[in-house]
């Protein structure tokens, strides 16, 4: 089974472009540009200096001692956490303000959730000089508020989304609302591995730096580019589209996507979306759905403002449906105990996001030969507040 | 059988008004009435919106209405229940509005189904896409003799604007400007390109323009252009919780005062 996308956009039955007609001229020019542009050598000589001398890649693959005697296993930390802003979203971030400026774009507008992605985006907004509009769930913005700040002073407006859940969800609706309604001169950079296509590709490319790294690191300090097992949390999925990049058709890793039980999978309270979705439509995409039986999308739950999205993005469906993905869960207190541990045993505080790949490692027995890729994807600093609040630690 | 849509565009009076309403809003037992109150007022199409939790092609006071008949308990089963009995109210074409996600999830051929059964005559889904219309839809829905009307607005190219004639939706539905429905209406220069660029154009398929018309001046302007007007959000606001019925009468007949 070879994994990957087709013309139309779909990932096996997951993907496509359901949009209004009104954002059709947006996605057909984007659909008809982002592969021509993104493989221009001029494009890649610039997004590559970029990441190299601002982002600072490539990002260490640290062996994690001890975390690895704790697992019986040698455990990698691929450390995207040491990205410029904090997390691997800045990869896609550049990315996408570069090939919006090619397409002649003069605004750029964005959704977040965790902030992480804001913060990004109103980073590479302030050095291509382009005005940031960042679209964030109102209940986010009091949870995530440092990550606020920094979008501000960075320069970028944020808007407060106040419908629905007022979370990430509503945040993107509202940041397509208004390209709907400003579609000449806005670019929306998309922020995970969601929405009408061509996003989940163009996005899942420019993650795949991290993939792309991890070969060449592995090869150099194991003699082999291929790791037994990937592990990268799942909200939309672009850390983890990103890390699986380069081994979806190496049918030897192990690709393992951790969801967000919250309270639990039994709870009602939950953002696992392979465990509690189904087949349904959203922002502009067929993918897994928490969803109503009646086809209403349900407010999800996480702790983790990065994971609490009531679907997955197309790729990570198709993952879970072809099971070439092996789909874990991990709640609030199973992930923050992670997070806490990983900060005691290995001196790195992670995002709560990543503390959920972190803690699934619990739920598997490993050969002391295995090698682990763990994708850090992003600092704790921004979930300081969640931490304390949390404490046992 | 004729489907009621193309009947009533083979009348000779080409200015013809639809008007739209949410389900289930203001109160989930008022789709009856309001029915009642457009047959009444003789309107000549009737959109009932689905609602959805999360309409990404619509405005405020459409998301607002739809939040409001979902906390009252709007649901597709509940909507058909209410509908059982519409061809005992009026014999207007009548399309169901809403977001693919929620047919889908009701199952597209039991959904088609039960719209014929209620006498729906087609369906008006903004974030269908062409593809998958062709490939798994069209033929549910010609085998329930539904219609399936695409929007197009002033940025959809020539090319895609004949493949939507072609696909004999009942209407083109012509958004009117690149924004969601309930924005402002000015009668701006590129408006009327648009308007003329299609009548020009010589679609087989009649034109009807919707989103932001909310006063007879745009709604006659319109008229000259195209076979007639769609009006939501400003209907929606008119309704009157209290009487219900004489709002829905005085809105239509302020809004045909010039006709």
């Amino acid at each position: 089974m070879e994994i990957k996308i087709d013309e139309n956009g779909y990932y096996g039955e997951f993907g496509g472009a359901y949009i209004p007609e009104l954002l059709h001229p947006n996605i057909e020019e984007l659909k008809n540009n982002y592969l021509k542009i993104s493989a221009d050598p001029e494009f890649q000589e610039e997004f590559k200096a970029l990441l190299k001398d601002y982002v600072g890649r490539p990002t260490p693959l640290y062996l994690a001692k001890r975390l690895s005697e704790k697992h019986g296993a040698k455990i990698y930390l691929k450390r995207e956490d040491l990205n410029h802003t904090g997390a691997h979203k800045i990869n896609n971030a550049i990315g996408q303000a570069l090939l919006a400026k090619r397409l002649g774009k003069k605004k750029i507008i964005a959704e977040t959730g965790a902030g992480q992605h804001g913060v990004a985006t109103a980073t590479a907004c302030a050095l291509l000089d382009l005005p940031c509009k960042v679209f964030m769930g109102e209940k986010d913005m009091v949870r995530q508020k440092p990550n606020v700040e920094r979008m501000r002073i960075l320069g970028a407006e944020v808007i407060p989304a106040t419908s629905g859940s007022k979370t990430l969800k509503d945040a993107t609706n509202e940041a397509m609302r208004y390209w709907i309604n400003n579609p000449d001169d806005t670019h929306y950079i998309i922020g995970s591995v969601v929405g009408p296509h061509p996003f989940p590709d163009m996005v899942t490319r420019f993650q795949s730096v991290i993939s792309e790294e991890m070969m060449a690191q592995l090869q150099e300090q194991e003699g082999t580019n291929a790791p037994d097992y990937v592990v990268a949390c799942v909200g939309g999925g672009s850390n983890a589209a990103g890390a699986f990049y380069h081994y979806l058709n190496n049918e030897k890793v192990k690709l393992v996507a951790v969801e967000a039980a919250g309270h639990g999978l039994d709870s009602g309270e939950t953002a696992a979306t392979t465990a509690r979705g189904s087949s349904g439509v959203l922002h502009g995409f067929k993918t897994l759905l928490m969803q109503s039986e009646d086809g209403q999308v349900t407010e999800p739950y996480s702790i983790s403002a990065g994971l609490d999205y009531p679907g997955i993005g197309p790729l990570h469906a198709h993952l879970y449906a072809s099971k070439r993905g092996i789909f874990k869960y991990v709640t609030d207190k199973e992930a923050m105990d992670a997070g806490v541990e990983l900060s005691k045993l290995e001196g790195i505080i992670p995002a709560v996001e990543t503390a959920h790949a972190l803690a699934a490692l619990d739920q598997f027995e490993f050969k002391k030969d295995d090698i682990l890729v763990i994708n850090l994807s992003g600092r704790g600093d921004k979930d300081l507040q969640t931490y304390i609040n949390f404490g046992n630690y | 059988m004729k489907n009621r849509i193309e009947h009533i565009f083979q009348q000779k009076d080409k200015e013809k008004l639809t008007i739209y309403f949410t389900a289930g809003y203001p109160n989930l037992e008022d789709t009856s009435t309001i029915l009642k109150a457009l047959d009444k007022a003789d309107v000549d199409i009737i959109e009932i919106g689905m609602p959805y939790s999360d309409p990404l092609a619509d405005g405020p006071v459409i998301q607002q209405s739809s939040m409001k008949a979902l906390s009252n308990g709007m649901n597709l089963n509940k909507l058909f229940e209410q509908l059982a009995e519409m061809r005992k109210i009026t014999d207007k074409p009548v399309f169901l509005m809403g977001y693919c996600n929620n047919v889908l999830k009701f199952g597209t051929e039991k959904f088609c189904r039960k719209c014929a059964e209620v006498g729906v005559d087609g369906l008006i889904l903004p974030d269908m896409p062409m593809h998958e219309f062709k490939l798994q839809f069209k033929p549910i829905f010609e085998k329930y003799n539904l219609k399936n009307v695409f929007l197009v607005t002033p940025k959809t190219a020539e090319e895609r604007i004949r493949e939507v004639d072609a696909q004999e939706g009942g209407f083109i539905y012509m958004v009117s400007s690149s924004s969601t429905t309930g924005g402002s209406w000015g009668d701006s220069p590129e408006r009327l390109d648009y308007l003329t660029r299609i009548q020009a154009m010589d679609l087989k398929t009649p034109r009807m323009v919707g989103f932001g018309i909310s006063d007879n001046k745009a709604l006659s302007m319109v008229n000259k252009y195209a076979d007639g007007g769609i009006i939501g959000s400003a209907f929606i606001k008119a309704l009157d919780e209290d009487d219900l019925e004489a709002s829905v009468e005085s809105f239509i007949i302020k809004m045909r005062e010039r006709r």
